[in-house]
């Protein structure tokens, strides 16, 4: 009984530490974030230790939805920029709109070598499934749809398409062999799971409209310090060679 | 109004509980018959299988048929062997997952409207040389029609109230797997609330309605008024 109270206080105090010593905040990020955001965050924790982060990830169009309706996100990590920015006209952002990152979407495929592949080999009927993430609300999604019109397959593709709710899922279609290309973050081709098991390669910038990526601090963080200092560690050195690593470009000149 | 695509999602899910309905009916009542009449040890079980889509979240069973029926799947590699190709993305790969997923919602009404019958008019039918399945089909059938017609409507009305598992494996493919329940999501994910409305007050007078006719049709119900 003894040993039982002792693991209780343990864990009530292990709980409760964080949150007397430092701040606690929620983040909403899209899907293409996931791994690049997971390490800045383990940098700004080792820095930060008495901070809890919390993260969910998914379509940015959702997050922007559920944050009109007053979702308890205190930073919103968008993969298009127009979603923060939209916010912030309507008066829900307690900070400037920041642009962190550019994106790019690839072409990955495990049952076919990418490296080798354009846009126009899409056209080949022996392609079965075509992944992309949704373009009604998925940023990447509605570059891939672009990139396909503007490679000129669209139209042969467009009956084998299958779409993810988010990039992420769109990416697990071709991951579990269910479909036999996809139309990624190259954020997410990059990493480790994903690159051991296909191959990708790069959108030329020039068939889609740039994937300019941004965030917000949410009014319900307005005046939220660990809101603020993770926003300026965002254009640290380190957050920002972590998301280069993570294929992300700093501005569309770099990306070229 | 209803656009075009939100007509063909609304003909797409009743095609869906419409076909899987009558495949629950063929495959549910022997489950349910032997459910009912077994003295076996594996009536737990079996019992328990069949009703663990009321229990799980739709994305174990979305993961698990995602991973199954892909090609490095056992269904898979069967289905493809057969020449049937893949099975996720496909309106026939959402008819097995709504099968599955609806199952206890037939088997267990039926389940239980063979238990009422019990063993008299079965027996009685034995010793008017009644075969075993002459007696199933002209006597321990009609006596569980009400059963039947609560299977029939709470199984059609749960693949079409189905998203969970549709979202997982479905693709969103218009005409195939875009269902009513995803495109309502797709309505609200893209700021079309109009849309949305129009979709989901035709879904929850739907509802209405067929819980109206169960609470209407059921025999308990009846007999207490």
């Amino acid at each position: 009984m003894n040993r039982l109270r002792l693991v209780f206080a343990i864990l009530v105090g292990l709980l409760s530490l964080p949150s007397l010593a430092g701040g606690r905040i929620t983040i909403a990020a899209a899907a293409d974030l996931k791994f690049a955001l997971e390490e800045i965050l383990a940098e700004f924790r080792s820095a930060n230790p008495g901070d809890v982060i919390e993260t969910t990830y998914g379509s940015s169009g959702k997050f922007h939805t559920q944050i009109r309706q007053g979702a308890p996100f205190d930073m919103f990590f968008s993969a298009d920029i127009e979603y923060p920015r939209l916010l912030a006209r309507e008066g829900l952002a307690a900070s400037a709109v920041q642009r962190y990152a550019v994106g790019r979407i690839v072409l990955w495929s495990i049952s076919r070598d990418a490296r080798r592949m354009t846009l126009a080999d899409l056209a080949d009927p022996a392609i079965r499934k075509i992944a992309i993430a949704n373009p009604k609300h998925a940023p990447y999604g509605r570059r891939a749809e672009e990139a396909l019109r503007a490679a000129g397959v669209w139209k042969q593709v467009e009956s084998r398409l299958v779409v993810g709710e988010n990039i992420a899922q769109a990416a697990q279609y071709v991951q579990t062999g269910n479909a036999d290309a996809g139309l990624i973050a190259l954020s997410l081709a990059l990493n480790q799971e994903l690159a051991s098991k296909g191959s990708h390669v790069v959108i030329p910038e020039t068939l889609h409209q740039p994937l300019e990526q941004g965030f917000i601090i949410t009014r319900r963080a307005a005046g939220n310090p660990l809101a603020q200092r993770f926003g300026d560690f965002m254009g640290s050195p380190v957050a920002r060679s972590i998301l280069v690593r993570w294929g992300f470009s700093l501005s569309q000149e770099a990306a070229r | 109004m209803l656009s075009p695509a939100d007509l063909a999602a609304i003909w797409l899910t009743l095609k869906l509980a419409g076909v899987t309905t009558v495949l629950l009916l063929l495959i549910g009542t022997p489950v349910a018959w032997w459910l009912a009449r077994t003295p076996s040890w594996w009536k737990g079980p079996v019992g328990a299988v069949v009703a663990l889509p009321i229990v799980l979240p739709p994305t174990v069973l979305g993961f698990y048929l995602l991973l199954l029926m892909g090609p490095e799947g056992v269904v898979g590699r069967l289905t493809t062997a057969a020449g049937i190709g893949l099975l996720p993305f496909s309106f026939a790969g959402l008819v097995v997952a709504s099968v599955i997923y609806s199952m206890p919602f037939v088997v267990q009404p039926l389940q239980n409207a063979f238990e009422a019958i019990g063993d008299g008019p079965l027996e009685a039918a034995a010793t008017l040389r009644a075969s075993p399945l002459d007696a199933f089909f002209s006597v321990a059938v009609p006596l569980a029609r009400p059963g039947f017609l609560t299977a029939t409507i709470l199984g059609f009305a749960h693949t079409v109230g189905e998203f969970g598992i549709v979202l997982m494996i479905g693709g969103n493919i218009p005409d195939k797997t875009r269902v009513v329940s995803v495109q309502i999501y797709d309505h609200v994910e893209a700021m079309e609330y109009g849309q949305a409305h129009w979709l989901a007050g035709a879904m929850v007078a739907f509802s209405f309605v067929v819980l109206l006719a169960l609470y209407w049709l059921n025999p308990t119900g009846r007999r207490r008024t």
